[in-house]
């Protein structure tokens, strides 16, 4: 019986949307903690940290780890990212998608640079250091000039051109009613010819 | 042919190709494989707890997970692709469920784990994984499909083969904890609309999913096919998001974090946004829509029994629901022929179809077209690109055709 009501007042509990620790279990996150692990920067500045870097600091710190794979000037070595150009490119045939071209907001360059660069060296890089490659990234694009600095106070002012560039997702309204219509069975087409051909083989595709 | 084929890798096809003609046609003298005693039905066998976990077949180490190097710079941030030609019904073996990784395979002791809660919350929270053992879990299948899978595909028929078109996608059943017990348990602030979802890797990886899709039917799973999570796929704690693109499943769940509004990561700004034709872009873009494929026969699964008595087996899924229906075509899409479903039909799971034919040895142009539960019908590739141009990248959810010629050999191509 006892066992029964308990279940009862369980299942009660879980009904209940916003109760904290309705079960007991798992314990307080301390605040080093979360200061350790809750690193993320949104569009609006939240998350940043108190710090500055200028564009010529930022300079040597990317010629020294970054521009091995990004190359000097962030045009990309290889196969590696490139980080500059492409600006009015995102309507032609082959668009290229970079942080001057693409990215809508400067704080993911920020959050992801901390976050995960160098490759293979992640969170090796100061506070500082972030602010001054995130400096040199938008210097390179030309979009601030040599003598900037950026902080944490003039962050939001730096906005990146393609902001405006994004829609919510608009399948719903642009696709949905198009394609849930009844769908033909025969005749479909008056005639049928191959346009294209695949011809990467699994073959030359390797393991 | 079957020179060709096995001189392809398919040696499998060429023995079935024998097999059947011994099987098929009349035969002068008794098959010895019958007539004669074989020594699998003479000697023991080997002895049980030879191999404590088990493998399958050394016939069928063909059936393997591959990637296509040139596709990216390097194998940690990379991506490979399921069997999916080799594979039959709707659940994937663990060991060949495609992996992506954006900073190679993380090894660590669940000992060593931790799950933080923090953000717009009324206690932030550490759960370890024996924490996580103790809340009520529940048992799904759901596909993940990542947003890129058929991506090579936008500008026209590229790469030979299903599994190299289509096999950015797996079908487990994950146990876990419904992400919203997970959150309740912190409390959810008023303000939270957004959860942050991170993994523990070098790549941070982190998504902004909205809070109603979190309550709804999230799970933070830790086991899949029954057994934990591989490595490769999160071990020991990733996100399930039905329906939902890959990306946003975070791999080695390490924090959540509520928020009142989206975190515009990389994830969700460089990559997995949708470029249209005009240069404007879609972002969040989550759902995976209606699709279906052959998988066999296909460029890796050709037809080796000439005319006659013919299987195709395909996949279709939905990011709405179930697949209530598919339609096949042997015309390109002149006519079209209601498939025959098999096996489960789960919500966000893949759906197994076949459709059995008489092959009279002629070329064909196969393809297949699914139908979900909420009436959306898949549309042709160039409908598609009629609606988007040909930069998106992702979510491409067109119809593929697959060409047969008269030897039974398949090739991806694109029809009028
Ligand atoms: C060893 C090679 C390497 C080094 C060194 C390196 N990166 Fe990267 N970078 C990469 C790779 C690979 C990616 C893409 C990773 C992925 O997609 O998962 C990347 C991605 C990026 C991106 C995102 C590009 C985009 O368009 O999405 C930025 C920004 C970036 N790196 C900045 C830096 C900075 C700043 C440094 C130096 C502090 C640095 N990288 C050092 C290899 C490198």
């Amino acid at each position: 019986m006892l066992k029964f009501l308990n279940s009862l007042i369980a299942a009660v509990l879980l009904a209940t949307p916003l109760a904290a620790g309705t079960l007991g279990l798992g314990r307080p996150a301390l605040p080093d903690e979360i200061a350790a692990w809750n690193i993320d920067v949104r569009p609006d500045g939240a998350g940043l940290p108190e710090g500055a870097g200028s564009v010529l600091a930022g300079e040597g710190v990317f010629t020294e780890k970054c521009a091995a794979c990004h190359g000097d000037f962030g045009e990309g070595v290889g196969r590696w990212p490139i980080l500059v150009g492409g600006e009015d490119t995102l309507a032609d045939e082959r668009p290229t998608k970079t942080i001057g071209s693409y990215w809508p907001y400067l704080s993911t360059v920020w959050d992801y640079v901390y976050r995960t660069m160098p490759y293979g060296d992640a969170r090796s890089l100061t506070v500082d250091e972030v602010y001054q490659v995130t400096a040199y990234i938008l210097y390179l694009n030309d979009l601030v000039e040599d003598d900037f600095t950026l902080t944490k106070a003039n962050f939001t002012s730096a906005v990146l051109p393609n902001q405006a560039g994004f829609k919510r997702d608009d399948r719903p309204q642009t696709e949905y009613p198009d394609f849930r219509k009844p769908a033909c069975m025969a005749n479909c087409k008056p005639n049928v010819e191959i346009t294209g051909r695949g011809t990467a083989k699994g073959a030359e595709m390797g393991q | 042919m079957v020179d060709k084929i096995t001189r392809r890798g398919f040696v499998k096809a060429g023995i079935s190709a024998s097999a059947g003609l011994i099987g098929t046609s009349a035969v002068a003298q008794g098959d010895p494989k019958i007539t004669k005693v074989q020594k699998w039905a003479q000697e023991l066998g080997e002895g049980l707890d030879t191999r404590p976990y088990g493998l399958p077949s050394p016939h069928e180490t063909g059936v393997q997970r591959r990637r296509v190097p040139w596709l990216t710079a390097d194998a940690y941030s990379s991506i490979n692709f399921t069997p999916i030609h080799d594979l039959e019904g709707i659940i994937t073996p663990n060991g060949v469920c495609f992996e992506r990784h954006h900073a190679g395979v993380p090894d660590f002791d669940p000992a060593d784990h931790r799950l933080m809660i923090n953000g717009l919350v009324d206690q932030p929270l550490v759960l370890t994984m024996a924490d996580i053992l103790r809340f009520p879990r529940e048992n799904r299948v759901h596909f993940l499909e990542c947003a890129a899978n058929s991506g090579m595909e936008w500008r026209g028929p590229q790469m030979d083969g299903a599994q190299f078109t289509h096999g950015m996608i797996h079908n487990v059943m994950y146990t876990g904890v419904p992400l919203r017990l997970i959150l309740q348990e912190a409390g959810i602030k008023t303000a939270g609309k957004w959860v942050l979802a991170e993994g523990a890797d070098a790549s941070g990886l982190s998504r902004s999913i909205p809070m109603e899709k979190a309550l709804d039917d999230c799970l933070v799973a830790f086991k899949m096919n029954g057994e934990a999570l591989r490595p490769e796929n999160g071990y020991p704690l990733r996100l399930v998001v039905p329906g939902w693109e890959g990306i946003t499943w975070i791999k080695w769940l390490r924090r959540l974090e509520i928020g009142d509004q989206p975190w515009h990561q990389r994830e969700e700004t460089s990559k997995y946004t949708d470029l249209l034709a005009d240069g404007s872009a879609r972002r969040f873009s989550w759902v995976m829509d209606a699709k279906s494929v052959i998988t066999s026969p296909s460029p890796q699964m050709p037809i080796t029994h000439g005319a006659g008595q013919t299987v195709i087996s395909g996949l279709a899924w939905s990011g709405h629901g179930t697949i209530p229906r598919v339609d096949v075509s042997l015309d390109g899409g002149v006519n079209w022929y209601p498939a025959r479903m098999s096996g489960p039909s789960l919500n966000k799971s893949l759906h197994r179809f076949y459709f059995d034919f008489v092959w009279d040895g002629k070329p064909l142009l196969l393809q297949s077209r699914a139908h979900d539960s909420t009436g959306y019908v898949q549309p042709t590739k160039d409908v598609l690109r009629q609606h988007r141009g040909e930069s998106s990248t992702y979510h491409n959810n067109g119809i593929q055709t697959w060409a047969i010629n008269e030897q039974g050999e398949a090739q991806n191509v694109e029809v009028s």
